[in-house]
């Protein structure tokens, strides 16, 4: 009984890893580089200097291109920013609102309580001033890739020349880890693009690594409340395991 | 149902109660005094855990429910408001998504140990067959589920499984167009199976009913598959088992939690989290895990069936494999039957318990061909792997009734337990 407990036990980790591995790998062709990110593992947190970093970067050199529909201005209190510099950051943008009491809809600055304003109208104004291509709402993007995190920083620092025998298609970009290696994104980030209010180097690979960390925050806003909570969680249950272990032997103690 | 004699309860409102409607007689002899052998291991604890998770399901699902818009242009923006706005959403959701695959975890051991020990057997096929009725209603309800929330995966894996009713000659495209509610997995796709996933888990409450009230009629089987004799062999439920079920459960919930907070999106898929565009075929379409067995069968048959060296086609290999991937299911209510041996448990039956941990080989081997692209070497594993499921079914448990060798079975289980003990 316990042998076979065992080889189960055995067979069903090997097996479960074995059924789930291919299917995360699936899509990436080329192996991403491992970065340390200091949200890894089961007591990781988010680091609120580079969330910030990675905001300034997203705001100044992204949000160009790419939208961030789901995340609210409000929730920027998550990355250390107080009321009031969070008013400022959302009336820097202009939203439609209304009708008024004539009918009208008119713009007004953007409150704490809107969402992030996004830079198209439409689907079809981005396409139309990106060769067709569809900049992505970015803000699940760090779980819509395999990944995550890892694959963002690597795209942002992957553009490289593409090999002799591979044609470029016009209004393209190779890049290593693109799935088919061409892209519509020409290299977003070069050095020295935006200034870092603390004494951070502006690298292409610091700002992707930054902007990446952010993006992971935007994807998965709870993710500190829910390591937490875990912890607890697992302390309580083992406990109470093992006092239904020491009841159940207690009981059971006449039988054996 | 609980009716006939009955003894008088000390507290008087118990008793009032009691009086006109026995509930608690009834439970007190289906869960207090029943008796149940004495001699269960570890893997009689999954019926419980299965009944945890069902619970868990239910309770997760309805809140979820108070929340979620069944609508092809708000669904998704619906369970992404639960992740982020909705108080503690992300944990109902998390829970939830994780708590299918606890279920299969559990409901896939439960059936093996129903293997494993002869459990299917005389007198116990209907309870058998209601086990496997549970896992179809499973399968139905975790498929549905999983389209709600409107992805990538959700439309496609849909369309792909849906897309197999089109294999039935004559009636397929019609019923595939009544299926679906229009010519493609589309909103009203949508609002019927958000329906029947709603419906469907309280059906399986019903069944789940049946198959303890079988179970509590024949009694439960145990590792060494004989019956008990008399008092000696056996245990009143509570507190043994009550107890023992809750240990087991505890340690099983550690696990669950552990994937919940730690883990959650280790079995999904990167495309579960981008909005279904019907115009945009994802790359790999790949089903949930628990149904990767299953869904590489559906792949495994990339052949006619007819008479060899002809052109007479039977069956095509499209509705071939929709076939053998139903069938390896029925199967499963056909084992009583199919089994011919006397002897329930594989503890006495060597040859049995070699062809059983072929076929556990034989699934896990399918699940991984299942999450693969249906070619080259891993469509041969497919083929194999299949070809052995199902001769195991109907070759190998006909005949071995016929040729194993059983090794002698104890004089009861109490004579059994002592022997160990010393
Ligand atoms: C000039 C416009 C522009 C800017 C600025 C820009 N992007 Fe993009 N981005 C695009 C376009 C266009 C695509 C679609 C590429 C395609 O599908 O070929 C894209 C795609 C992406 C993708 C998705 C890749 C995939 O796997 O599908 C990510 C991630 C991304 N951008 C991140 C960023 C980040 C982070 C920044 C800021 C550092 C940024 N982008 C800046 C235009 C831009
Ligand atoms: C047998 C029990 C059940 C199983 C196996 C099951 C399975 C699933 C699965 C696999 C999903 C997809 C999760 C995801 O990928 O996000 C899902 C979603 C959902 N289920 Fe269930 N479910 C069950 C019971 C219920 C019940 C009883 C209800 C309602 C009363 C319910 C309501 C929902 C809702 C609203 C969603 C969409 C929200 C979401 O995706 O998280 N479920 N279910």
């Amino acid at each position: 009984m316990k042998k076979q407990i065992l080889t189960l036990a055995v067979v069903a980790v090997a097996g479960f890893g074995a059924f789930v591995a291919p299917v995360n790998a699936a899509g990436t062709a080329v192996e991403l580089p491992k970065r340390d990110w200091s949200f890894d593992g089961a007591l990781g947190t988010y680091d609120r200097n580079q969330l910030q970093r990675g905001f300034q970067v997203y705001k100044e050199v992204c949000a160009a291109c790419h939208g961030l529909d789901r995340v609210f201005y409000r929730n920027l209190t998550a990355l250390g920013y107080n009321e009031e510099q969070i008013k400022t950051i959302a009336s820097e943008y202009s939203v439609v609102d209304g009708p008024d009491d004539e009918g009208e809809m008119f713009d007004r600055p953007a409150r704490p309580s809107d969402r992030f304003v996004g830079p198209y109208p439409n689907i079809q104004a981005a396409r139309s001033v990106n060769n067709g291509a569809y900049p992505p709402d970015l803000s699940l993007i760090a779980k819509s890739r395999a990944g995550g995190a890892d694959y963002i920083a690597a795209l942002l620092t992957g553009y490289e020349q593409a090999p002799a025998d591979v044609e470029v298609m016009a209004g393209m970009h190779w890049n290593k880890y693109f799935n088919g290696h061409q892209i519509a994104m020409a290299a977003p980030l070069t050095d020295g693009q935006v200034s870092y209010a603390d004494e951070t180097p502006t690298t292409v690979d610091q700002m992707a690594q930054d902007v990446a960390a952010f993006l992971t925050w935007a994807a998965e806003p709870h993710m500190e409340v829910r390591k937490r909570m875990g912890v607890k969680v697992l302390i309580f249950l083992s406990i109470f395991a093992f006092i239904m272990y020491r009841v159940k032997r207690k009981i059971w103690r006449d039988v054996h | 149902m609980g009716s006939g004699p009955r003894e008088d309860f000390k507290n008087p409102v118990v008793n009032w109660i009691d009086e006109r409607l026995p509930v608690f007689t009834l439970m007190q002899k289906e869960y207090g005094v029943f008796p149940t052998p004495k001699n269960f291991n570890y893997f009689w604890n999954f019926g419980a855990i299965a009944m945890v998770v069902l619970v868990t399901m239910i309770v997760t699902g309805i809140f979820l429910a108070m929340n979620y818009t069944a609508h092809e242009d708000m669904a998704f923006d619906s369970v992404e408001r639960i992740m982020r706005d909705v108080n503690y959403g992300w944990l109902l959701r998390y829970i939830h998504m994780n708590g299918a695959s606890m279920f299969f975890i559990a409901i896939y051991i439960h059936i093996y140990r129903g293997m494993y020990y002869g459990s299917y057997k005389k007198p116990r096929e209907l309870l058998w067959i209601l086990g496997v009725l549970i896992l179809v209603l499973l399968m139905a309800t975790a498929f549905m589920g999983y389209t709600l929330p409107w992805s990538q995966m959700s439309g496609w894996g849909a369309t792909v499984i849906t897309s197999l009713f089109s294999a039935i000659p004559l009636v397929g495209d019609s019923l595939l167009t009544w299926l679906w509610g229009g010519f493609s997995v589309d909103n009203p796709t949508l609002n019927r199976f958000y329906a029947l996933h709603y419906l469907l888990p309280f059906v399986i409450c019903a069944v789940v009913f049946l198959h303890i009230w079988a179970l509590h009629v024949t009694g439960s089987n145990n590792p060494l598959g004989i019956e008990p004799k008399g008092p000696q062999d056996t245990l009143p439920f509570h507190p043994y088992y009550t107890m023992k079920d809750s240990f087991g459960i505890c340690v099983f919930l550690v696990f669950f939690a552990f994937m919940v907070f730690f883990a959650p999106n280790y079995l999904n898929h990167a495309d579960h989290y981008v909005p279904f565009d019907p115009l945009v075929t994802p790359q790999h379409i790949v089903p949930e895990w628990y149904f990767l067995p299953f869904y590489a069968i559906l792949r495994a048959v990339t052949f006619d069936i007819g008479i060899p060296l002809t052109k007479i086609v039977f069956i095509e290999a499209k509705l071939g494999g929709v076939l053998a991937m139903f069938g390896s299911i029925a199967l499963l209510g056909f084992m009583p039957w199919l089994d011919t041996s006397k002897v329930r448990s594989a503890k006495f039956r060597p040859m049995y318990k070699l062809a059983l941990f072929g076929l556990v080989a034989a699934f896990v081997a399918l699940g991984i061909a299942g999450a693969k692209p249906a070619e080259g070497l891993w469509l041969y594993v497919s083929q194999v792997s299949m070809a052995y499921y199902f001769a195991f079914f109907v070759v190998i448990l006909p005949m071995l009734g016929k040729i194993e060798k059983t090794k002698p079975l104890p004089g009861s289980i109490h004579e059994a337990v002592t022997a160990k003990a010393k």
